[in-house]
């Protein structure tokens, strides 16, 4: 086996969206030599995606706004299964960090006053999100590659090498993370343009890869949205928590079909639009669940009222958090009451004047007229569901985003579990990825800083076990009759899965659906140990995705597993034959972990597959934070248990 | 739905060397030059190298040349184009090629690295920000910017001229040096740092010669030479050229200190 | 590597720099547009360079440039010894009698030196005449290229000055205009179709001088905070309105500046009745 180059570094961040970057600035700012790895270019991270805003209480609209505030709502739209210490931080410490990219030259809306001007978003009591026009997440990133650019600069200035301390390996996809025993080695990985692979030893480890969706037909997610580090974390012997929690954002684009599942952004709701039926009707009224009656209007005029006088009306159902919506628009279309193309319309021309809709909605006005050749300022768009986002994820301490069980493992953003509990609410990913990135970055740096002189090692055995694992795609082509069969197409077989878990795992489930997914995982799991490539090793997309694909399938089990086990309905899972939400199960949180004894290194069974799952129960919500609910509120979620503790 | 087969030539090599590849290859309503690509790599040659990420034309990763111009291939509609009509798609012919479509484009964060931070005022914390939306308007249109490069690939200073690559920071970095020059706060002037003049004296901002194709290619609309370059020149006028203005930044300068 | 996943060998081809640099995707053609890209360069020097053959022409003649109550743009004002009299009209004898060619050319220094020096007409004969370059994405034929980073063509940031010098000749040109409210014998308060035409003229001037962009910087462009100064504010953004038609000022006020002149020509060399509306 060749020789693989090797360095050394404090803390190595996988990943550079909002989560890595800004957990590799705090890392490096606490002292610690940093890496970042990525697999696209810096700064095209899929945090580029967000549109609607970071969610923080300053209170710079609605001064009624506070922490406290936030976290009921993050723990209404969660439906409870919120971590709630994360959910607690998340709404602490967001102003904080919203303020902070400001010093890093953030340029954010502003209001009438100065102050960063907030808007309104689903699922949320006040005015709470800081944004951008509809680009908040071009904003964030940029501002935080930017940040890492000033860094280096001051780097440079002492050191004369703007990578002496911090240092992006882009274009550079993880595939291992090693270990020393139980602890954090080291990650292995590959560089997309020359095919090389290359070592990075180091103490801790930062997960933040982001999500799932390309396991999914229909999604908002980029190509990179593969489920790398819910699988390097599996593989490495971390617990993945809660994953048949999938988000289904209820307004993506659905025609033509090249484009179908591009988000369109929530603003569109916060700011005035309307979804109606095929007979013009908002159907969204019939659909306010019972725990949400009183905060939502119950007529057209009192909904519309609200936009102007939100202190005095209640807001428009339109605005009911995500998987409500989903869920209206999934019956909508069903009963048969749907837009041709498959799903129902989002108006805002008959809404607001043509030029308010360019200057307001300027992305989405560009977005549909060039995608699909519609003027949104003079007809309805046409939208449905499409999977956003993961609230499942690797299961953290909430105070210190270490993986559990994995000494120098942290994880960060999307792909950490907890705490957006069932459903995540618009917003408050982008504020997540700041607090929980910076937390991570902080314990990360401390914890390598303790093992300066104690480096785990990184054996030869494990990086050769990894260059060949990477290598396999290529000799599956070589091989006369590789066990069991011919090659496999990557693509076709990436194709498949995701039409798998759209159809059978996706936005309403049933339990033979589920189990009919499980057996097909296990098939194409065989088959994907067939896939083979051609060509080279320099930058080879085919490769490419025959490695992701590993990943997918284990991040797909996960889903379809903890999707069959819970058997009830709460927030991104819907279960058609468990409708609806039952208080016992929001104690129980679902972990997956990798049975498979050769950590995935062997084929495995089809039928038992890679992963075991078991229920944990969950420690009860601080009394303090209960307190900040009504008691009627607090019986809809809570077991009677629970209520008397 | 109606589907066709449409001609394609897309370049196909390394560094070492290349050409155009035929390919006939399916297109269906809606669809963009992206979509034709993906179809190529499924179908026809799966180690078909290109960049892409989002597919909605916000983080400007597939960037390449299509029929010689410079676009963003999800945000380039096979309508535009009509059935008999042969497409080529090249990658970026002002970077270095790595292969297929892929272009080695290290030289922009070569290029963003020697751009000076922005300067946060001392006197100001976190929180305590107060900035009117009128005097961020004008960064903000900069900061629209996804960072395709096409502005920087079209530029004809660096794009016919390699050895000015070492000179000329690009329309895209000289943007980013007037929208910090117009952020309301940036305190670079305070810590001695003039950036009306290094953009003149170091980023080669008069090798520019407004020409106007970074605008012309500019996926997001930005008025990169109207709103930018322009109103920068201008700035560095202020500074350089203009006796006027010095002989008035004197007398300012003496009258205030005194 | 064993696994033959290394790059195959190919060809490697010959390189003459730009888009052909050695490290560069390997394309023969300077450009693969199949677009008709030389059409605007073409259009665009034919325009100019009707314009300079014409207004050469009309420079040097030193003749038939006044038809009371209009004088030709070109030669307004007129500052030698040798200009025509001019009733009221913007004659001063700055030169004297020395001066012996045609007094036109003193004056036509300055609009000439304004639209030279314009950051319109700049990527207009850049593109057009010099091919530098000739259109977006085709590459230039020069092996060369140093833009405006050193003499003659740094002399563009003086563009400002033409624009001041611009400032004063539409404010004559503007009193031409008024002096255009009389009739052949000085009477005021009529018009005729020079009238007309000496009005459209001044407003396209006013609008290409104003909507220069180094106007644009002056008025407000230059400043920090446009929250402290509300006023320059609404003139940058008035400004800046303009400037989005900048080319098509330019061209409009072009042919406009042209046609008046033309016009005098016609009226004063008898070729054609200045019609009287009162």
């Amino acid at each position: 086996m060749s020789v693989v180059d090797r360095q050394e570094w404090d803390v190595v961040v996988v990943g550079a969206g909002g989560a890595g970057l800004r957990a590799a600035i705090e890392a490096r700012e606490r002292g610690a030599r940093t890496a970042v790895i990525c697999k696209s270019l810096f700064g095209k991270a899929h945090t580029v995606m967000a549109e609607g805003g970071i969610a923080a209480a300053m209170a710079n609209v609605n001064e009624h706004d506070n922490w406290q505030v936030h976290f009921r709502d993050t723990m209404r739209g969660g439906k409870f299964l919120n971590q709630w210490r994360m959910a607690e931080l998340h709404a602490r410490e967001a102003p904080e960090r919203v303020w902070e990219l400001e010093t890093w030259g953030a340029l954010f809306d502003r209001t009438k006053d100065g102050r960063i001007s907030q808007r309104n978003f689903g699922g949320h009591e006040y005015p709470r999100l800081a944004h951008v026009g509809d680009r908040t997440g071009l904003e964030l990133i940029r501002t935080l590659q930017q940040k890492i650019v000033s860094l280096q600069q001051e780097d440079h200035r002492e050191t004369g090498d703007y990578e002496s301390r911090l240092k992006v390996f882009q274009e550079c996809t993880v595939t291992r993370v090693l270990k020393d025993g139980e602890r954090v080695g080291g990650v292995f990985a590959y560089d997309r343009e020359t095919g090389r692979f290359f070592v990075l030893e180091a103490p801790s480890v930062v997960i933040a890869t982001g999500g799932i969706g390309k396991s999914f037909k229909v999604t908002s997610n980029s190509w990179e949205y593969t489920g790398d580090g819910h699988a390097l974390a599996l593989l490495a012997g971390a617990p993945l928590l809660n994953m048949e929690f999938v988000q289904f954002h209820p307004t993506g684009m659905i025609w033509p079909p090249s484009v179908k599942g591009i988000l369109v952004t929530e603003s569109v709701r916060g700011d005035g639009g309307v979804l109606r039926n095929s007979e013009g009707r908002r159907f969204m009224f019939d659909y306010v669940p019972d725990v949400f009656k009183e905060k939502y209007a119950e007529t057209e005029d009192e909904a519309d009222r609200w936009y102007e006088d939100p202190d005095h009306n209640r807001r428009p159902p339109e605005l009911l958090p995500r998987d409500e919506v989903a869920r209206a628009i999934n019956s909508e279309v069903k009963e048969g009451r749907g837009s041709p193309h498959g799903g129902v319309f989002l108006d805002v021309s008959t809404r607001m004047p043509a030029e308010v809709v360019r200057r307001r909605l300027p992305s989405m006005y560009h977005q549909f007229k060039e995608l699909a050749d519609v003027d949104i300022t003079a007809e309805p768009m046409e939208v449905g569901p499409t999977c956003h986002y993961v609230m499942g994820g690797i299961a953290v301490d909430s105070d210190t985003a270490a993986a559990r069980g994995v000494p120098g493992l942290f994880a960060a953003g999307e792909v950490a579990g907890g705490m957006h509990g069932s459903n995540r609410l618009g917003g408050n990913s982008l504020s997540d990825l700041l607090v929980f990135g910076r937390r991570a970055g902080w314990h990360a740096a401390e914890y390598a800083q303790g093992l300066a002189y104690d480096r785990p090692p990184v054996d030869d055995a494990q990086v050769d076990a990894a260059a060949a694992e990477a290598l396999r795609p290529f000799s599956a082509e070589a091989e006369e009759q590789p066990a069991g069969g011919p090659p496999e197409n990557p693509y076709t077989l990436h194709q498949e899965l995701q039409q798998t878990m759209n159809d059978l795992v996706g936005i309403i489930r049933r339990e033979a659906e589920m189990e009919q997914a499980l057996k097909k995982l296990g098939e194409l799991r065989v088959r994907a140990r067939r896939a083979g490539v051609e060509g080279h090793r320099q930058f080879n997309p085919g490769w490419h995705l025959a490695l992701d694909l590993r990943n997918m399938l284990l991040v797909s089990e996960c889903v379809a597993r903890a999707a069959l086990e819970r058997t009830e309905s709460r927030g991104g899972h819907t279960r058609e034959d468990h409708p609806s939400m039952d208080r016992v199960w929001r104690r129980i949180n679902l972990v997956c972990r990798l049975t498979d004894p050769t950590g995935g290194l062997a084929a495995t069974d089809p039928v038992r597959g890679q992963i075991s799952l078991t229920r944990q129960t969950t420690e009860p919500i601080r009394p303090d934070l209960l307190a900040l609910f009504e008691k009627e509120e607090l019986v809809k979620y809570l077991a009677e248990e629970e209520l008397y503790e | 739905m109606s589907s066709y087969e449409a001609r394609f030539k897309v370049w196909r090599g390394d560094a070492q060397g290349g050409g155009l590849q035929d390919f006939e290859v399916e297109v269906n309503d809606g669809e963009v030059v992206l979509d034709i690509i993906h179809r190529l790599q499924a179908t026809q040659a799966p180690d078909l190298a290109v960049r892409w990420n989002c597919k909605a034309g916000k983080c400007g990763s597939c960037s390449a040349e299509i029929n010689g111009r410079p676009r963003l291939m999800c945000m380039t509609r096979m309508s535009v184009f009509t059935r008999e009509e042969t497409i080529t798609v090249t990658p970026l012919r002002t970077f270095p090629v790595v292969r297929d479509l892929v272009t080695d484009i290290g030289f922009n964060y070569t290029k963003a690295r020697e751009v000076p931070a922005f300067v946060p005022p001392a006197d100001l914390g976190p929180g305590e920000y107060r900035m009117f939306q009128e005097d961020v308007d004008r960064s903000q249109e900069f900061r629209k910017c996804i960072e395709c490069f096409l502005c920087q690939d079209v530029c004809h200073v660096v794009r016919d001229h390699e050895d000015n690559k070492a000179a000329y920071a690009g329309p895209r970095f000289l943007m980013r040096i007037a929208e910090l020059d117009m952020h309301p706060l940036d305190a670079a002037a305070e810590t001695g740092l003039d950036r009306k003049r290094t953009a003149q004296d170091d980023h080669g901002l008069g090798y520019c010669n407004i020409t106007k194709c970074c605008t012309e290619v500019c996926p997001e609309g930005i008025k990169i030479t109207d709103n930018a370059l322009i109103p920068l020149k201008e700035r560095a006028v202020d500074r350089k050229y203009d006796p006027l203005v010095w002989l008035g930044s004197k007398i300012g300068r003496r009258s205030s200190s005194a | 590597m064993a696994t033959g996943t290394e790059p195959p060998d190919t060809d490697t081809h010959a390189s003459r720099g730009g888009v052909r640099s050695p490290a560069r995707a390997a394309i023969t053609p300077p450009h693969l547009r199949t677009d008709r890209w030389w059409l605007a360069p073409a259009v665009t020097a034919a325009g100019l360079l009707a314009f300079v053959v014409y207004s050469t022409w009309r420079a040097f003649a030193n003749a038939h440039y006044y038809a009371a109550p209009y004088v030709s743009p070109f030669y307004s004002p007129c500052l030698a010894e040798n200009c025509r009299t001019m009733r009221m009209g913007p004659n001063a004898d700055l030169f004297g009698s020395w001066w012996a060619i045609s007094p036109a050319i003193i004056i036509l220094i300055f609009p000439l030196g304004f639209r030279l020096t314009c950051y319109y007409y700049r990527k207009a004969y850049y593109r057009s005449f010099w091919a530098s370059p000739p259109a977006c994405a085709v590459a230039e034929p020069h092996g060369k290229y140093t833009g405006e980073t050193r003499f003659p063509l740094i002399l563009q940031n003086i563009h400002r000055y033409f624009f001041y010098a611009a400032l004063l000749v539409a404010g004559v040109l503007t009193y031409d205009t008024v002096l255009s409210f009389r009739d052949q014998h000085y009477r005021w308060g009529h018009m005729g179709l020079g009238t007309v035409v000496f009005l459209v003229n001044i407003v396209l001037i006013w609008a290409y001088t104003i909507s220069c962009h180094s106007c644009r910087h002056i008025v407000g462009g230059k400043l920090k905070h446009f929250s402290k100064h509300p006023v320059r504010y609404r003139a940058w953004q008035f400004v800046g309105r303009l400037n989005a038609r900048h080319m098509q000022l330019a061209w409009a006020s072009l042919v406009s500046v042209a046609l008046a002149d033309f016009y005098v020509y016609l009226v004063a060399s008898g070729a054609f009745d200045d019609p009287r509306f009162f």
